[in-house]
């Protein structure tokens, strides 16, 4: 004999006049707004306003953008730290790559396909994964990361039997009139950019979103309300890795190349990756892309202010990023909401990555 | 006919063996309370039950179905329901996204979903009405959005609870409730057990050292110590029991 | 046979490198939690250093002060950049500023020194032809195999370096308090331990720890420059996580089974041929998977 479960019968109460949702000062609504449009402006504008080279370095930040998000899903929400991302941005460059190269695949067409490549091998390692802890999980992550680029010497000869792909220059063409192919390429990852970002802001404010975090916090407790922490933790995994797959398939159009020849490449995407999420802000919807862009600006700035020492360019590429840390603990937009919340004086939103069950210490 | 049936449950951790032999049952309705002194196999007990512990040997059955062949996150789906003793809430969400994480089984968006937004919208209102319910329910309506880190412990004790309450339980398991409230508060949160108890058609289970509370509000009670039951009745016989006298005050000189 | 051996020893002379930047690694992050990016160029500038000193004084006392040098950078590096960062607890934070530490250490000594390659000269015996600084170091022969002096001397270090590291942790008073503060600094502080100093000489010790093992590296090959101790950082990392991040027997273990490991499979895998790091890789992740915390690592138990 099962009992039956009441639903508990409540009366009519305050509750009903309590808003569902927390209500937003309408400054700071205000205040959003204008700095989407201006944003939303700026992005669509600029490949008119620049000459190529410079939408070259904004698409690599939008593209660098899709993959930190990718990143902030897994060790920004979910708690998972992974220095090897780079390995699925490699998965999803060399996808496209041999796809357009030796089997003649319109470029666009193998941009699904690399995320969906990349998210089987995220799948792939999200189980073992389990297995794995804070920084154990970080450590492998690692080995995937230099793993990579020497699977792709064994096994991917491309131009001179290296691991490099280049796509003929029809490859990549813009397939609209009146567009530039770097314009074209501009646009076209803005578009997945956009794209992925409302993924992310439906995912993050929904129940899956919350189990993420919950999982990230305190995972007995999620289990013990029924959150399927194998589950979580694995599709997570796969999901950002399918970022990264799809970041890594744009910049095969961008930078007409996917190269696996240096054995630490990839292990440097993965570190631009962190860099970039945590310098916007960890755990936040916008801040990868914010960070992506921050990045990349502060790295042509300590190129361009040392003509002629370049050893110096990644040494203030360095102290900035120290700097940046100390300033700013959570992130650029961390900083910002903690600004507006002074200003406004409401609460800040909780912390977006503090650390209680810190999963990178013993 | 017993809702949580606890046979021979014996926990062993190397050589510290936690729980020995332990056996009770609690009926539907009731509100049990298992109390002992500290160490005595109190929270490994729930632990057992949430199955976040391996019991060694022994069986726990729960309406029917045998508990120790789930996996954690399944026994929610049971209708049990839990709470710990140091409070284990999510402090980067509010208190309502706190409470609408306990609402989880209930739920259908799951990633593929999330992602593409496909019944987010009628899921997030529907869970956030009922979790502000619920907050109203325990008098926390007001601190529906703030973030749940900072607040004073009790106030976090009660949020838990409400959490509890949000998967919707047959079985509601509390881990020291009372820790962290003034007596006043105690005597509220006998008052709300209670009624909670009989408006949300619960059976609960309590592990408390506040023992003015317990014995108001229990129906049974369980004494443990060094892991063994040694002795078990409604308030008056435990009270009285000089077994229990003993464990607690030690032997009269 | 004797290639085996030969093969054996040297993978054991590469082991003990990779277990003694491991043991580094692993010091920074039993008594302050952090894992230490920067670890391999930290022991790259006192290696520039020892390299500097090494012209004017005997290269022993080179290695020396350069030891000093890197001890009190140490301690400072940890006090100024790390700590407030770290008591922020934002453990990614604290990642991103070993890396930022990564990049700046790293391009420091070649802004001072320039980037030439240089030559360190080698603390142990060498036959030098006249006009030779650096001479070439000698053989033990032992049986067939011959067993190259800078072997001997990585080995002998190694066994020092374990031996003292063990009376500190485990029988002196500073040890304890070390082990105290990695496990719980706040409680450490209530008893009167001096958390800040302890975290500082933790910091302290694996810098002096590499600027003994970097001049070695160096005067093993023919020539040294930035790139010194970047190869060595992927395989101490995963020697590190071999042998449990908490486990100083760990890291000396793990850094000679990644060592061992990758030269023989570079002599005896042929398949593997040009992807000899996948041995090491595969032996960690087979290792976490049936030890998550590594061979020695010390299960960490939650209390619910």
């Amino acid at each position: 004999m099962t009992t039956t479960r009441a639903s508990g019968r409540e009366q009519a109460g305050p509750a009903t006049t309590t808003p569902i949702r927390p209500p937003i000062d309408p400054k700071v609504r205000g205040l959003r707004i204008v700095v989407g449009v201006v944003a939303a402006a700026a992005a669509l504008y600029a490949p008119f306003y620049f000459p190529a080279a410079q939408n070259k370095v904004l698409s690599q930040a939008l593209y660098l953008a899709i993959a930190a998000m990718g990143l902030n899903l897994l060790t920004g929400f979910n708690g998972q730290v992974s220095i090897g991302h780079g390995a699925f941005f490699g998965v999803g460059a060399f996808t496209s790559g041999l796809l357009v190269v030796k089997q003649g695949w319109p470029y666009e067409a193998t941009i699904p396909v690399a995320a969906l490549v990349a998210a089987v091998v995220g799948l792939l390692v999200g189980f073992p994964a389990l297995r794995v802890r804070g920084l154990y999980l970080a450590l492998v992550t690692l080995g995937l990361a230099v793993l990579f680029p020497q699977l792709g010497q064994k096994y991917v000869k491309g131009s001179g039997g290296v691991p490099l792909l280049q796509p003929s220059l029809t490859d990549t063409k813009s397939l609209l009139q009146g567009l530039a192919d770097d314009q074209y390429a501009y646009y076209l990852t803005l578009l997945v950019l956009v794209i992925v970002t409302l993924l992310t802001w439906s995912l993050v404010n929904s129940r899956a979103g919350r189990a993420m975090v919950a999982v990230r916090d305190q995972e007995l407790a999620a289990a013990t309300v029924g959150v399927n922490l194998a589950q979580v933790k694995v599709l997570t995994f796969a999901i950002s890795a399918a970022y990264a797959g799809a970041a890594g398939s744009l910049s095969f159009m961008i930078d007409r190349v996917a190269d696996a020849t240096n054995p630490v490449i990839y292990f440097q995407r993965s570190i631009e990756f962190l860099v970039a999420m945590v310098v916007g802000g960890a755990a936040t919807i916008t801040g990868p892309i914010v960070g992506a862009l921050a990045v990349v600006l502060l790295r042509r700035n300590t190129e361009q202010l040392i003509e002629g020492k370049p050893i110096l360019s990644p040494a203030l590429f360095g102290a900035a990023l120290i700097a940046i840390v100390y300033v700013l603990p959570e992130g650029i937009i961390g900083g910002v909401r903690r600004l507006t919340s002074r200003v406004t004086h409401r609460p800040p939103p909780p912390s977006t990555l503090t650390t209680t069950t810190s999963d990178t210490s013993v | 006919m017993a809702l949580l049936s606890v046979r021979d449950v014996s926990v062993r951790f190397g050589g510290v063996v936690a729980l020995d032999s332990l056996s009770f049952e609690i009926e539907v309705g009731q509100i049990c309370a298992l109390i002992g002194p500290n160490g005595a196999g109190k929270t490994t007990l729930f632990n057992v039950v949430s199955r976040l512990y391996e019991a060694s040997a022994g069986s726990v059955d729960f309406d029917g179905r045998d508990l120790l062949r789930l996996a954690p996150h399944k026994i929610v789906e049971l209708g049990i329901a839990r709470t710990f003793q140091n409070v284990a809430l999510f402090p980067a969400l509010t208190v309502l996204e706190n409470v609408m994480v306990g609402a989880h089984a209930h739920g259908k968006v799951g990633f593929g979903r999330g992602l593409v937004h496909l019944g987010v919208r009628s899921e997030e209102t529907a869970m956030r009405r009922r979790g502000l319910d619920i907050l109203d329910r325990l008098g926390l309506v007001e601190l529906a959005h703030r973030p749940a880190a900072g607040l004073p412990f009790g106030t976090l004790k009660r949020i838990e609870f409400a959490r509890a309450l949000a998967t919707e339980p047959k079985l509601l398991m509390l881990d020291e409730p009372a820790n962290g409230l003034t007596h006043g508060e105690v005597d509220e949160l006998g008052t709300t057990i209670r009624e909670i108890r009989d408006q949300f058609d619960l059976t609960m289970l309590l592990v408390e050292h506040h023992m003015t509370m317990v014995m108001a509000i229990s129906d049974h009670i369980v004494v443990l110590d060094f892991g063994r039951k040694i002795a078990e009745g409604p308030p008056d016989a435990v009270r009285n029991d000089p077994k229990v006298i003993e464990a607690y005050l030690g032997a009269p000189a | 046979m004797t290639l085996f051996l030969q093969q054996l020893v040297n993978g054991i002379g590469n082991g003990v490198v990779y277990g003694a930047v491991a043991l580094a690694l692993v010091l920074i992050y039993r008594t302050t939690g952090v894992l230490n990016f920067a670890q391999g160029e930290m022991a790259l500038f006192t290696t520039y250093l020892a390299w500097k000193f090494a012209r004017s004084v005997p290269v022993a006392a080179a290695i020396a002060l350069a030891f000093v040098i890197g001890f009190v950078g140490g301690a400072i590096i940890e006090r100024v950049l790390i700590r407030p960062v770290e008591e922020a607890r934002s453990p990614l934070n604290v990642v991103i500023v070993t890396l930022g530490l990564f990049l700046g250490i790293n391009a420091l000594p070649q802004l001072i020194f320039g980037t030439d390659s240089q030559q360190m000269p080698k603390p142990w015996p060498s036959d030098a032809a006249p006009g030779d600084v650096v001479g070439t170091t000698r053989a033990v022969k032992v049986g067939a195999v011959s067993v190259s002096w800078a072997v001997i001397a990585l080995a002998l270090m190694m066994v020092a370096v374990c031996a003292l590291l063990w009376l500190l942790f485990q029988k002196t008073r500073l040890g304890l308090a070390l082990r105290a503060v990695a496990s719980n600094p706040e409680s450490s502080r209530l008893v009167g331990i001096n958390a800040g100093l302890t975290l500082m000489l933790g910091w302290a010790l694996s810098a002096g720890l590499g600027a003994i093992v970097g001049p070695l590296v160096a005067a093993r090959s023919t020539g040294f420059d930035a790139s010194l101790m970047q190869g060595v950082l992927v395989f101490a990392f995963s020697a590190a996580a071999l042998g449990g991040f908490d486990s100083v027997l760990g890291a000396v273990v793990g850094g000679l089974v990644v060592g061992i490991a990758e030269a023989l499979t570079t002599q005896y895998v042929d398949p593997l041929n040009g992807i000899e790091v996948l041995l090491p890789l595969l032996l960690i992740l087979g290792v976490l998977l049936i030890r998550p915390n590594g061979l020695f690592g010390r299960r960490t138990v939650e209390r619910v």
